[in-house]
């Protein structure tokens, strides 16, 4: 096995984490701290199924985190836990030491299915969340602030469409900046890109990680695609297959920023964490069935 | 449904229009709709002639009605008035009484899709109170107010509450949680929810209420009028029917029916208008 992909997969520097132990706490180390999280649930006939068990990470301050796995394995569970959409059964999620208990602005979320609302405009569904939760800025300020961003993800000449009027590459776009505008210090994705085509999968992914790259943020995205978690996160987080899922690696992506898709896929190095991520899944695959 | 076929043969129609009236929607718009008319008059004119001896036939209806139609605005007396102000008069019960029980049902829907103890205590009554035709109100309606005019208002009130109950509920009980999760991760207050969220996302189920609310209560102000008499188009089909003049019946018919298709048609474009959406596409 090459030295760089001893270096990328610090599954052993991680493996405390697996284990149980109690993370160190050291500052921006623990931006967003889960520990010991499970989730568990209620079957009518009395019977319990476990959903996720014993997850331990924790997320850096602007550091781009993707949560990768089977569906069903538990990963959007996870990211709704952390958006506080839903409970954990036991376990704890801190941001910033504070512990999550209901869902909250400063960890906004960009929805798989977009989640506009069908009766407003491009521009009055960011301005809605906007409204919500900058309270504080003035109108004017408000409406520079939504035109940015739609500036920001190329949508100033659709601002006044309604969703039913957009391509579903559109509707992500407008997802995005309604989720950036309000300024959270976590962003949460799950599959933002999972419902487009290819083309303009990969056409939003280099605009979301512009965005990233010039505004860096703690990101935590939930995807299917390898290659999507290697174009654009720093760490990714490989999932066990549920019932029952856990943590099974995390590998740290050694690609400095900004990336270039063309020049990372020519690197050895990711090839070697491609094949090493799919076979990890694959292997996880044939395990449940 | 009435407004569907009304829109569709308008879009066919305009489109007739530009490309220079193609052979086919010729035959969609134009002579397939005659064909059913005609063999609707047929109908009438062989009852006319063959088995009722009161019946006018088509002709003669149109010819004796010619007075109503050119002027439906007269006035020639106390009582005698053009079918112009008789529609008015029907019209002015049926919007109030409409808009009172919108007034009342758009909140008890509201009411029930959000709470189920509300659903409990208020579904019996619903349950209860829906199959009972609304003219058997009248009576309890006669009783309370002593007067035709505000009896016939009460009765389109009960009409109008069902179907907008329903459909409200309905509606705000089946909001997407894709909009919840969205007005909960904003952290918008209860009351935000309601009216930023809950209360456009449900506006297309309670158009539907209200136009079959609106069309039920056209259907009963005939009924209604007739057995409180005055003014308006229920009771002169019936008046007319006392002077054996079947003519004016037949143009009752016609008003009648034209009118509600006229009132679905604006409720639909209002909808379109305060949802931004088609009244087809939900």
């Amino acid at each position: 096995m090459p030295i760089s992909l001893q270096e990328a997969i610090t599954v052993k520097s991680n493996l405390h984490y697996a284990t149980g132990d109690r993370p160190s706490r050291s500052g921006s180390e623990e931006f967003l701290a889960i520990e010991n999280l499970t989730k568990t649930y209620k079957a009518g006939d009395g019977s319990k199924s476990t959903i996720l068990d014993g997850i331990n990470l924790t997320i850096r301050e602007n550091q781009f985190v993707a949560v990768i796995g089977h569906s069903g394995c538990g990963k959007s569970t996870l990211l709704k836990i952390v958006a506080g959409l839903e409970k954990a059964s036991s376990g704890s999620v801190r941001l910033q030491g504070k512990e999550i208990r209901k869902p909250g602005a400063d960890r906004m979320m960009v929805f798989q299915q977009y989640s506009l609302l069908p009766w407003l405009t491009v521009r009055e569904n960011i301005r809605l969340a906007v409204d919500e939760v900058l309270v504080h800025l003035s109108p004017a300020e408000k409406k520079q602030l939504v035109n940015e961003h739609l500036a920001m993800v190329n949508l100033t000449a659709a601002a006044n469409k309604y969703p039913d009027e957009l391509s579903g590459g559109m509707k992500q776009r407008v997802g995005i900046a309604r989720a950036i505008a309000i300024r959270p210090i976590l962003l949460l994705m799950d599959e933002p890109f999972g419902a487009l085509d290819a083309l303009t999968r990969g056409k939003l992914q280099r605009q979301v990680l512009d965005i990233w790259e010039s505004q860096r943020q703690a990101v935590m995205m939930v995807t299917h695609d390898v290659d999507e978690a290697l174009y654009m996160a720093d760490q990714i987080v490989l999932m066990t297959n549920g019932p029952a899922a856990r943590i099974g690696e995390i590998l740290e992506v050694p690609f400095a920023h900004p990336r270039n898709i063309q020049e990372i896929r020519e690197l050895p190095q990711y090839y070697e964490l491609r094949n090493h991520a799919l076979s990890f899944l694959d292997r996880h695959f044939s395990q449940d069935d | 449904m009435l407004q569907f076929n009304t829109m569709a043969i308008a879009i066919a129609a305009q489109a007739a229009w530009r490309k220079s009236i193609r052979p086919t929607l010729f035959q969609d718009v134009v002579l397939l709709p005659l064909l059913g008319i005609l063999g609707v008059l047929l109908l009438w004119w062989f009852v006319a002639a063959f088995v009722s001896e009161l019946l006018p036939t088509p002709l003669e209806a149109l010819l004796a009605n010619l007075d109503y139609i050119t002027h439906p605005f007269y006035r020639r007396g106390p009582g005698d008035l053009g079918i112009g102000w008789l529609l008015l008069a029907s019209l002015r019960r049926v919007f109030l009484g409409f808009l009172l029980g919108s007034l009342v049902a758009i909140p008890v829907g509201f009411l029930i899709g959000m709470s189920r103890k509300a659903l409990l205590a208020i579904n019996p009554l619903i349950q209860i109170f829906r199959p009972v035709s609304p003219v058997a109100w009248l009576p309890i309606a006669l009783a309370i107010f002593n007067l035709a005019n505000p009896s016939a208002i009460f009765v389109i009130f009960i009409t109008s509450l069902w179907p907008t109950i329903i459909n409200t509920a309905l509606g705000v009980s089946s909001v997407s949680q894709d909009y919840l999760d969205v007005a909960r991760v904003l952290e918008m207050s209860r009351w935000r929810q309601i009216t930023k969220i809950i209360l456009p996302a449900s506006l297309p189920y309670i158009f539907t209420g209200l136009r079959i609310s609106l069309g039920i209560a056209w259907l009963v102000i005939v009924a209604v009028e007739m057995l409180t008499g005055g003014i308006g188009i229920g009771f002169f089909v019936w008046d007319e029917w006392s002077r054996l003049n079947l003519n004016s019946v037949f143009l009752a018919i016609l008003v009648i029916g034209s009118t509600g298709l006229v009132l679905d048609y604006l409720l639909g474009r209002l909808q379109v208008l305060v949802t931004h959406r088609s009244p087809s596409s939900t």
